[in-house]
């Protein structure tokens, strides 16, 4: 079995491992640094769920091999919180709006909508017609999604 | 799933690329149409070429008012792009239909007219406006295809397995020309079912299918009927007549003549 060095920085932290080329980012966050916080759905790049940001950009984990993100940045839903608990503002809104019932999509949202927030800033006023577009890359089979638009709003408020 | 193992390779030059691609290698681009595919394991290629660290194949620029536009331009670089959206603007309204964001933040335009999946949105844009692709190899160097020569069928072009796509070219558009994309999935960021790029100007029709076929397909009736002067409707019902009569034909007809008008067509 062949591998390959990928040296990643991952919510700030470094790791430096040995993996097939095969390994999906998706596994490599899960099983090398014990990052469980993502979640893996579909595997093939369909319902969100594996969302991180590489260099701030959100993509699918599932769909990116390890070693694609070698020398790269990476950043999961570990890395929102505060180091004293704090949650971020997205994440304080969707406990109080309920936008989440099994939490297994929650992560992948979060990584989706925190970047489309941030580039939102400042900008165009956003209503639930935009919400539910940026949401649409990623599912959700327990709220109906009412609850999650009502947190992003809160957010955008 | 997970994909089968394979050879992996991260050329730091295109000449670099070339020197490894052949029957049994692949070049992984975005990987957000391949990676899915070995997921299932539909693909098991023995070398996996990775092109993303070329930067040399990330650029979009204007000269001479042609558009080139590098194979590994991502979706979202496109997308933003201030230029594409002055003087290309089918290119920015097709774009925002590919995916997701997180699809367009590592999708590539290579990337989908080389995948060239039927249902995919850029092939169709690019075959409206009349791109030409520059595809390379190390044995026969540099050659150019229409998006005709292009597309063969479903899933498959003319590259060849030592060939890499480098550069689309997109002529400027028609002086007063109008553009407008428009496509019908059951859900957003689903495969549509059908689709239409459209660009009208004095003098210029171009009307590109999605779903009417195995290929991006120009409908040269109803182009030909709009620039003698047809009305939407009417360029509309010739362009749907390349659709299997029922749901699909309505469904194309409609989004035909809604193209159109939004492009500027009476």
């Amino acid at each position: 079995m062949t591998t390959v060095a990928v040296h990643v920085e991952v919510n700030g932290v470094p790791y430096a491992r040995e993996v097939e080329p095969r390994t999906l980012l998706s596994d490599f966050l899960r099983h090398e640094c014990g990052l469980t916080g993502t979640h893996v759905g579909c595997e093939h790049g369909v319902c969100g769920a594996c969302t991180v940001q590489l260099d701030g950009e959100p993509v699918r984990a599932c769909l990116l091999f390890a070693v694609q993100a070698h020398g790269r940045s990476v950043r999961t839903v570990e890395g929102m919180a505060q180091p004293d608990g704090t949650l971020h503002p997205l994440q304080q809104a969707f406990h109080e709006t309920h936008a989440l019932q099994c939490g297994f999509c929650t992560a992948g949202l979060l990584m989706s909508l925190e970047p489309w927030l941030r580039d939102r800033a400042g900008g165009e006023p956003v209503g639930e017609r935009e919400v539910r577009e940026a949401l649409a890359g990623n599912l959700c089979r327990c709220t109906g999604y009412e609850a999650i638009v009502e947190a992003v709003l809160r957010v955008v408020r | 799933m997970k994909p089968a193992p394979f050879r992996y390779a991260a050329p730091g030059s295109v000449d670099e690329a070339l020197g490894l691609l052949g029957e049994d290698a692949k070049v992984l681009a975005g990987g957000q149409s391949l990676v899915p595919i070995m997921n299932f394991r539909l693909a098991r290629p023995e070398l996996l070429v990775d092109v993303n660290g070329l930067a040399e194949l990330a650029y979009l620029r204007r000269t001479g008012g042609v558009l080139r536009i590098g194979a590994l331009t991502r979706h979202a670089t496109l997308e933003r792009s201030a230029l594409v959206a002055r003087h290309w603007p089918l290119l920015r309204q097709a774009v925002r239909h590919v995916g997701h964001p997180q699809i367009r933040s590592r999708g590539t335009v290579g990337g989908s007219v080389a995948h060239a999946d039927p249902a995919a949105e850029l092939p169709v844009a690019l075959a409206a406006l009349d791109a030409r692709f520059q595809v390379r190899s190390a044995a026969r160097g540099v050659r150019t295809l229409t998006a005709d020569a292009l597309f063969v069928a479903h899933l498959t072009t003319a590259l060849e397995p030592d060939e890499l796509l480098v550069e689309i070219e997109v002529p400027p558009l028609p002086g007063g020309a109008g553009t407008a994309f428009a496509e019908h999935a059951r859900t957003h960021g689903d495969f549509a079912l059908a689709g239409c790029a459209v660009v009208v100007a004095p003098g210029h029709a171009a009307v590109a299918l999605l779903g009417a076929g195995p290929v991006p397909l120009r409908a040269g009736e109803a182009e030909r009927a709009l620039v003698a002067g047809a009305t939407a409707r009417q360029a509309a019902d010739l362009a749907a007549a390349h659709v299997a009569p029922g749901h699909r034909r309505a469904l194309m007809g409609a989004l035909v003549r809604d193209a159109l008008r939004e492009a500027g067509a009476p």
